[in-house]
């Protein structure tokens, strides 16, 4: 019975009942967690992946700020249905850039980590700003005024800068050219399309919302939507040296 | 604290202090409102600085008001217990949970209707469920657990809430914080991190709250009457505590200017969705159930009249909790590019859960042994008691749908939702409404006006939960064959879209049993109102009933 | 152990002797069935960890005694999934869509095939049923922008429409606009008058005459000369 009176200890000193908690609380994390940053195998050795534009990054920001995640998952998990329906299963490195990361819980409307060049430009128009003109069955929320509200470009450079502190490569080129490379990207007849190219290989120039006038918030959503899972070329990926 | 002579009031440094931080924190707050980048921001910063200039006023007024003497720790030597800011965490709690199950009603209603979005910003889906959420766990659930741990802990310690000023510092500055989150969604000020989406100022203005709520609890511990700890506060304490470790973890920000409300997390990808999901599922077994199962421990005996039915069971069960809980986050990345070893320890962690788990619903339970026959008759121990029955429920769930396998078809798809709303809807929001009857008479020393219309909001919730929880049974399973169905000759059976179609009835049935929730919800507010309204009575039957000694 | 008498009436257990605010606690002790569930599942668990990869080392992890990966396996289970489907389906790609039209096994797959190709990866434009939607044409009809042989779908799909793709089907209508061939006002003018052949609202005050003349110089070899439209150069408006 002495066994169940050394409790005692816990329930007379608070300060030591704290103590307790916080011990016991702290293991599993660190076991969890630390050997993520650690362990190379945690994110696989994969060719093509580059940080955001800075107009994609805007995009993604305005896919942040309306909560797209709660309905859509970014994440296509290595079960056989998923990858028929949407394509390989999803890599750790394919995200490895992404604060915070957007793979969601919930699946109201269908994956989009490749959903990028499925659609045509003039499709995500009409499906963003009404989304049952063209799918009737949707009950995705419509969003008409990303269509009339221009995208905010006071921060862009900084935007950059503060994804660099927190971990993603930006180059001095990158941030110092932001403005100019959101902008080029709307603008394929720009005469800095091949440096803006130079910077971020692969990356589509070309009015996204097919409107004249400034670049939009509607521009830099779809341009996020449109590279999603379009940058690694899965013909020349190594399935068997990133199993883990 | 001395006792200086009535002709020589003068200011506490707490209230001096307070007062000029508040003073300062107006004029700063006004600056960086004009600053603002964004009109969520402005906004904000406008807003804590009206905030903190009635803050300074109120503390000076309070100052004019009050007797020279702080009131005493004691009177005629029995405990001066500190009931106001309890009374108004209360009250918030019933204030936010009828906002939060209707912005739920109406997000349920979105997903049936889409029209209802109106397609406008803020009315949209996207922003408005993050409100719900927050408003549910943090504004309701939070002023629920913030209310009874000062009651409780006062009472099982038999001494006055540490701190003057700091108590009311906690509540309001908690509730301050709601205000700034659930407005900050609606303007876009989002971190699309799940249940944990308020922006970086937000986050830091909740850890400033959060660790004087800590101190202020801490306190009141350090200095207590009784020999020993009673198991209700072991569990608070586990839950204040861990909560402000998994926030700080999960939520470093970089804002992109100091003036605007758009940060970058400072995890990213694999690691990013980790900590997430270390602190979401934390967040379940810390808020949701570590912080409800000390209501438990003090609430279902007190109202039965019983001995909690096993010490021993509380030790073990408490330990074994709060440290396997911790490893079971991976669970929510089943199958996701979080490498194998993590998931497997998730889900191994989660099935060990199980059984800790299930001895806090034993000690719920087995308490009314020998009391059995007052769930007949006191609807309030019913409600407390089906709680811990719908705990139990959610735990046995929770584990088989850790299991990989069976996640493998859960995951994504409504079946979550379902779980989670035997869990919100019947155990945290039964065990609080229990909790609630109890306290509000309680505080205000007077007699609950009505058990009659108790019952009612007993049967229409629970019929509500029904609804609610079996349609999402059904839809979400329903959802997952569908995603997986193949036709014989080997292909996939059903377009996603097909089974967008197949939800509509379900949605529709889930917005109608969420409606009956909300519409017990109301009843319960109405009966708590006319009981404060009601002339106060000095034949309290209830041994809960505080002695305010003013 | 008890240094106290204090028992339960009702249940006639020990209490340990504490009161809270009127709270005491019965000594019982641990129920059987629940920690030897307890222990069973720990058991369980440790099981597990030996067979499956579970815990996190200095440079590695422990990969289990049978090297389980969900990424392996998914791998074999799309393997499967090729041999239910069978030989035929290697037949499938490399048969001319005639042949595939002759043999009925290899129809009844394409079709399922095309079936579940359809529904996730075209009805978002063309709708569930393919009955399109408004700048998206309608599948089921008889009515072909781009032909309506086996073929000339086939064409369709594989370099699409206006694609830029050197295959892809380009539209014979010349950009009147952009090659100076009619101002802004003919524009305007004629723009008008096909709106009125379908009876829409039109400005009020157009010129129907001057819009009648310049389809009729314009458009009307390749249109018709009533709008009618001729099969093989262009629709009827
Ligand atoms: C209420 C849930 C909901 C929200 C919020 C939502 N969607 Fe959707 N989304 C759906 C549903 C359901 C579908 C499938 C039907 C359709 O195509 O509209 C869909 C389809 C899509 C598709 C087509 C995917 C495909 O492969 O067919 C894209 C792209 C998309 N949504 C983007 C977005 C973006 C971007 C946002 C946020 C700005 C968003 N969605 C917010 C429910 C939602
Ligand atoms: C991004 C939207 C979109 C998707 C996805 C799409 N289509 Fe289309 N499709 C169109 C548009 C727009 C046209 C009209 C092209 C034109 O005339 O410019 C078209 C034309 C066609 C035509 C020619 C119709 C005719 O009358 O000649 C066929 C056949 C067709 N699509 C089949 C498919 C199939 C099969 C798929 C799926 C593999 C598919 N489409 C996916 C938008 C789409
Ligand atoms: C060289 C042949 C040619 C001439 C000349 C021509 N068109 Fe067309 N037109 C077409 C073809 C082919 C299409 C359909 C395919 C496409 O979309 O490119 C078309 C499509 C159209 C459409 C869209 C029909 C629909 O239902 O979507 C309109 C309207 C139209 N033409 C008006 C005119 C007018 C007005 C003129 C004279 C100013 C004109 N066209 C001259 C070949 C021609
Ligand atoms: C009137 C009662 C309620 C209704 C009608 C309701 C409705 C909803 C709806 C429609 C969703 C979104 C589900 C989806 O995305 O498909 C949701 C999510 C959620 N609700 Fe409620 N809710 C109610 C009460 C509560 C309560 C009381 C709590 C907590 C105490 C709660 C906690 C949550 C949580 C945690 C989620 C997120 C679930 C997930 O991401 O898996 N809800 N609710
Ligand atoms: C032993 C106890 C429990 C275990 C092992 C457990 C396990 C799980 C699992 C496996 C999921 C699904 C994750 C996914 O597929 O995305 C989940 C989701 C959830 N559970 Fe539990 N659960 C437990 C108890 C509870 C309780 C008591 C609540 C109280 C309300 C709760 C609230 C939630 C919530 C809110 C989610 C949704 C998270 C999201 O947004 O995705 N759980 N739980
Ligand atoms: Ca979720
Ligand atoms: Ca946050
Ligand atoms: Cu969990």
């Amino acid at each position: 019975m002495s066994l169940w009176n050394r409790h005692k200890i816990f329930e007379k000193n608070s300060i030591i009942l704290i103590a307790g908690i916080l011990a016991v609380i702290a293991v599993g994390g660190v076991v969890e967690i630390t050997p993520l940053f650690y362990l190379k195998s945690t994110i696989e050795a994969v060719d093509g992946v580059r940080p955001y534009t800075p107009l994609e990054l805007a995009g993604r920001n305005i896919y942040v700020r309306e909560g797209c995640y709660l309905c859509h998952s970014q994440m296509i998990r290595p079960l056989r249905d998923e990858v028929e329906r949407y394509g390989h299963y999803s890599l750790a490195a394919e995200s490895m850039y992404d604060h915070p990361f957007q793979w969601g819980s919930k699946r109201t409307g269908p994956d989009l980590a490749r959903v990028g060049a499925k659609y045509s430009d003039e499709w995500h128009v009409t499906h963003l700003i009404n989304p049952r003109a063209i799918v009737p069955q949707s009950v995705m929320p419509g969003y008409p005024t990303l269509a009339n509200t221009e995208l905010d470009l006071t921060d862009t450079a900084a935007h950059l800068r503060t994804n660099r502190a927190v971990g993603v490569p930006y180059t001095e080129d990158q941030i110092k050219n932001a403005v100019t490379d959101l902008k080029t990207q709307l603008d394929p007849d720009s005469a800095d399309l091949a440096s803006f190219q130079k910077r971020y290989p692969k990356a589509a120039a070309r009015n996204f919302d097919g409107m004249v006038g400034n670049p939009t918030e509607l521009d830099a959503l779809i341009a996020y939507l449109q590279m999603l899972g379009t940058l690694i070329d899965f013909k020349l990926y190594d399935e068997k040296a990133n199993l883990r | 604290m001395t006792s200086p002579s009535p002709a020589s009031k003068s200011m506490t440094m707490g209230e001096a202090g307070l007062m000029s931080v508040f003073a300062v924190s107006a004029y700063v707050c006004f600056f960086a409102g004009a600053m603002g980048h964004d009109s969520a921001f402005s906004f904000h910063a406008l807003l804590a600085s009206a905030a903190s200039l009635a803050a300074a006023a109120a503390i000076l007024n309070r100052y004019y008001e009050r007797p020279a003497q702080l009131p005493p720790a004691q009177i005629k030597g029995r405990p001066n217990y500190n009931v106001a800011p309890i009374k108004f965490a209360s009250v918030m709690a019933m204030f936010w949970g009828i906002a939060g199950f209707s912005v739920g009603v109406f997000i349920a209603s979105q997903l049936a209707w889409p029209a209802l979005n109106f397609d406008l910003p803020w009315t949209s889906f996207g922003r408005l469920r993050p409100l719900h959420t927050s408003a549910v766990i943090f504004a309701f659930g939070g002023n629920v657990l913030i209310a009874t741990s000062f009651y409780v802990v006062q009472k099982t310690c038999r001494t006055r809430l540490a701190g003057d000023l700091a108590p009311w510092f906690v509540v309001v500055g908690y509730n301050f914080f709601i205000l700034i989150a659930g407005t900050g969604y609606l303007l876009g000020a989002n971190q699309s991190k799940e249940y944990a989406e308020p922006e970086w100022y937000a986050d830091l203005w909740l850890t400033i709250v959060w660790v004087t709520y800590l101190l202020v609890f801490l306190m009141t511990l350090v200095k207590r009457k009784e020999p020993h700890i009673f198991v209700a506060n072991w569990f608070y304490l586990a839950f204040i505590i861990t909560i402000a470790v998994l926030h700080i973890g999960n939520n470093p920000a970089l804002p992109v200017s100091v003036f605007g409300s758009k940060s970058y997390i400072a995890w990213g990808g694999v690691q990013d969705a980790m900590f997430q999901w270390w602190y979401g599922h934390n967040a379940v077994g810390f808020f949701l159930t570590a912080g409800f199962l000390a209501i438990m421990y003090y609430f279902i005996p007190k109202r039965a009249e019983r001995p909690v039915y096993s010490y021993r069971l509380s030790i073990i069960h408490f330990w074994a909790l709060i440290f396997l809980y911790i490893w079971a986050g991976p669970h929510h990345l089943h199958y996701t590019a979080l490498p194998d070893w993590t998931q497997t320890l998730g889900m191994t962690f989660s099935i060990m859960l199980w059984m800790p788990s299930w001895g806090g619903m034993i000690n719920g339970l087995m308490t009314l042994s020998g009391a059995w026959d007052k769930l007949r008759t006191d609807p309030v121990l019913r409600m407390l008691v089906v709680s811990v029955a719908f705990y139990g429920m959610a735990t046995f769930e929770g584990p088989t749908m850790a299991i990989k396998v069976v996640n493998s078809l859960s995951h994504y798809t409504d079946w979550t939702v379902g779980h989670v709303h035997s869990g919100a809807l019947g155990w945290v929001g039964f065990v609080s409404f229990g909790a609630l009857y109890c306290l509000i008479p309680w505080l205000w020393n007077r007699q609950l006006y009505s058990l009659k219309l108790v019952n009612w909001h007993f049967w229409i919730a629970s019929i509500g939960i029904v609804l609610y929880i079996s349609a999402m049974w059904v839809s979400g399973i329903l959802q997952g064959l569908m995603w997986r169905a193949y036709t014989s000759l080997g292909f996939l059976e059903y377009s996603f879209i097909e089974s967008v179609e197949a939800m509509h009835p379900f949605y529709i049935i889930r917005a109608a049993g969420g409606a009956m929730f909300l519409i017990g919800a109301l009843i319960m507010a109405a009966n708590l109102w006319m009981t404060v309204n009601a002339k106060e009575t000095d034949q309290i039957q209830d041994t809960g009933a505080l002695q305010v000694a003013e | 152990m008890t240094d106290h008498n204090d028992f339960d009436r009702i249940s006639g257990r020990s209490t340990t002797g504490h009161e809270w605010d009127g709270i005491k606690e019965l000594n019982t002790p641990l129920p059987r069935w629940w920690i030897s569930t307890f222990y069973a599942t720990i058991l369980w668990a440790i099981g597990y960890w030996v067979v499956y990869p579970a815990w996190p080392l200095l440079s590695s992890f422990t990969t289990g005694v049978f090297h389980y990966s969900s990424r392996a396996s998914v791998v074999n289970d799309l393997a499967d999934l090729e041999k239910l489907r069978g030989e035929k389906m290697a037949v499938l790609g490399t048969s001319s869509l005639t042949e595939i039209e002759t043999d009925p096994a290899l129809l009844a797959l394409a079709r399922a095939r095309g079936k579940t190709v359809f529904a996730d990866n075209c009805a978002p434009c063309h709708g569930s049923g393919g009955a399109g939607a408004k700048g998206y044409p309608n599948l089921n009809d008889d009515d072909w922008l781009w032909g309506g042989s086996l073929d000339q779908i086939q064409q369709t799909i594989r370099f699409g429409a206006r694609s830029g793709h050197a295959q892809a089907h380009e539209g014979q209508m010349l950009a009147f606009g952009r090659d100076g061939i009619l101002k802004k006002d003919e524009i305007a003018t004629v723009a008008n008058y096909v709106r009125s052949l379908s009876a829409l609202s039109t400005e009020a005050n157009f010129d129907a005459a001057a819009g009648t003349r310049i389809f009729a110089d314009n458009c009307a070899v390749c249109h018709g000369e009533n709008a009618k439209g001729n099969q093989e150069l262009a629709r009827r408006i």
